[in-house]
């Protein structure tokens, strides 16, 4: 093992994470900077923590995006979920190639076209741009990405399960609520984070499809990050950072449990 | 499904044979809802937007709320719909190309986009390659640490990047008191500053496909080649680059499709200066309100994206169809 990871290797991962991780640690520790300068050291302060929290703008902005995130994250899992199932399990069937296409072309269109589109959809159907509209918009844009993240799954997934339960007499509906919708059910949690995270993340479809009264924390973040660079806006881009961060850790600890409790149920099958 | 409480050993034959029939056709209308509540759902919110686009391309700009002349509109009628087609302009294409700047900023992100694509690649594959030899059991923890940056927020990463590339930015303090420069390097603001952002916000996207085509790999092949005579350097390109190769095109077109539109890095780290097809959208849309010169702008650069786009689709049902 030591001749195959050799020294090379090693070096290009240390310099690839310095690269991805070095950028992200400054921006946390200018964060807890005294001085209003943010690339010069001034001593250790909270203070604009503190007056973070007494920004009416940025939390009204950090409400509606938290809204958006979880019920645009909870309706793109049922939609994503579904079209994971169609393109796994209905490989026949008319305009399957246009569906599979408009799953996949979303994850790298630009975003400005999508944005645009979908404005153009919600002004021309006489929708008034809101709270309403960035919601449906991130719900198209996240369940594509869901459906990769769930099809993944579904693809490795043991069928023979299935017609097991099936052939007891297990009807389809209840066959996929007992056997394959806990088996796929860590891709499908995933895939909700997933969608939250991208849905608190975008800037350019939700500038496109919001209306007045549902701007959302990036474009708050947007319109003062282009008045200047200050520690406030690192203090607000840590605490996103933190939420994000212990998000991921708790489920992949949880994650973790579940397939150590499945190992254990495994090995007691076999003994008993 | 309240035919399942029925106990099995009550059914006759016949009953049994009309509960399979329902069963059967339950499970049938099933399957189409699966189909239908996504496809219909995509095909109004992603695909009938783009005929939208493509229509108010179309129209003539007015000072009105939305601000553009209807055209095609089936208010009117089937005939109404009809005669429309008189009232149809190009002039907002021929104003595209007449213009300089639309077919500078078009040609400019692609050469943009491009030569981020090559620099992530060269960036993000020994990272990958790195990853794929690690010993087995640091293997997960390496693609978490790859994915984690990709759960924090895109513009916070670009943000991030605008306090070290600054004149007076962390970058140029730390040459400065070393002393390899005298004078501040100016990076914010130019092409180089959109190239560190585009390589650093998308190498999760190249390094995640090169990993997993990487890892498949068999290296006893390497060291069958090596035992054969061959120089690691010819090894590499003739075994693991080519194993690694829909790897490589899969990442190539994950950073390049978006890259060409990309509207956040342009703007924050490239400034006024810098010309890309995703700010001038913005601009004709946000500051100018020229609906319909916005869409035509967005018309090209789909035109432009389609063939890049199929090609990534095709190659992603062609890994499903591996996989399965």
């Amino acid at each position: 093992m030591n001749v195959t990871w050799s020294r090379f290797n090693i070096t290009s991962i240390v310099l690839g994470f310095a690269f991805l991780y070095l950028p992200i640690v400054l921006l946390i520790v200018f964060s807890f900077n005294e001085s209003k300068l943010v690339t010069v050291w001034g001593g250790f302060s909270t203070k604009w923590y503190v007056s973070l929290f007494h920004n009416q703008g940025l939390m009204d902005a950090t409400w509606v995006t938290a809204r958006v995130g979880v019920i645009s994250a909870t309706v793109a899992t049922v939609l994503g979920t579904l079209a994971a199932l169609t393109l796994t399990r209905y490989t026949r069937f008319r305009g399957r190639v246009l569906f599979s296409g408009m799953v996949f072309a979303p994850l790298v269109m630009p975003e400005v076209i999508t944005g645009l589109s979908l404005l153009l959809l919600f002004v021309a159907v006489g929708l008034d741009r809101g709270f309403l509209t960035v919601t449906l918009a991130h719900i198209t844009l996240t369940m594509c990405f869901v459906a990769v993240v769930v099809q993944s799954r579904l693809i490795t997934f043991d069928r023979s399960l299935e017609e097991a339960a099936m052939d007891l007499g297990a009807p389809p509906v209840k066959t996929f609520f007992q056997i394959t919708l806990p088996v796929i059910m860590p891709a499908i949690v995933s895939g909700w984070m997933l969608a939250f995270t991208l849905s608190l993340d975008d800037l350019v479809i939700a500038s496109f499809t919001s209306g007045p009264g549902a701007t959302t924390l990036p474009m708050k973040i947007y319109s003062q990050v282009r008045l200047g660079v200050t520690p406030e806006i690192n203090a607000a881009c840590t605490i996103l950072i933190a939420v994000v961060a212990i998000g991921v850790i708790i489920a992949s600890l949880a994650n973790k449990r579940r397939e150590v409790q499945r190992q254990r149920d495994e090995q007691a099958a076999q003994r008993g | 499904m309240s035919n399942a409480a029925v106990p099995a050993a009550t059914t006759s034959p016949a009953t049994d044979a009309s509960k399979s029939t329902l069963v059967r056709l339950g499970a049938a209308f099933i399957a189409r809802l699966v189909i239908i509540v996504p496809y219909l759902w995509l095909l109004f919110f992603f695909l009938i937007p783009f005929i939208i686009v493509f229509k108010i391309s179309l129209s003539q700009t007015a000072i009105a709320m939305p601000p553009y002349t209807p055209v095609l509109d089936f208010r009117d009628g089937i005939s109404g719909f009809l005669s429309g087609f008189g009232a149809l302009n190009f002039d907002n294409y021929a104003w595209l190309t007449q213009d300089a700047l639309y077919f500078n900023a078009y040609v400019t992100s692609v050469v943009i986009a491009a030569i981020s694509t090559v620099l992530t690649l060269l960036v993000g594959y020994p990272i990958a390659y790195g990853m794929a030899r690690a010993p087995a059991t640091i293997r997960p923890t390496l693609l978490m640490l790859v994915i984690l940056p990709f759960w924090t927020s895109f513009l916070i990463r670009v943000y991030a990047w605008i306090g070290i590339l600054k004149p007076e930015g962390l970058l140029n303090q730390l040459l400065l008191s070393t002393g390899i420069i005298s004078q501040p390097l100016i990076i914010l603001n130019t092409y180089t500053a959109i190239f560190i952002g585009i390589v650093y916000s998308y190498l999760p996207f190249m390094v995640l496909p090169l990993y997993s085509s990487l890892e498949k790999m068999d290296y006893s092949l390497i060291e069958a080649a090596k035992d054969l005579g061959c120089p690691p350097i010819t090894a590499f390109w003739k075994i693991t680059f080519p194993l690694s190769l829909p790897g490589v095109i899969a990442g190539c077109l994950l950073v390049f499709i978006p890259a060409v539109g990309e509207f956040v890095i342009p703007d924050l780290l490239g400034g006024s200066q810098t010309l890309m097809i995703g700010k001038t959208l913005w601009n004709e849309f946000f500051a100018n309100r020229d609906w319909p010169v916005s869409s035509a702008v967005a018309v090209i650069l789909l035109l432009l994206l389609i063939v890049p786009i199929m090609f990534f689709q095709r190659a992603q049902a062609h890994a499903q169809e591996q996989d399965r």
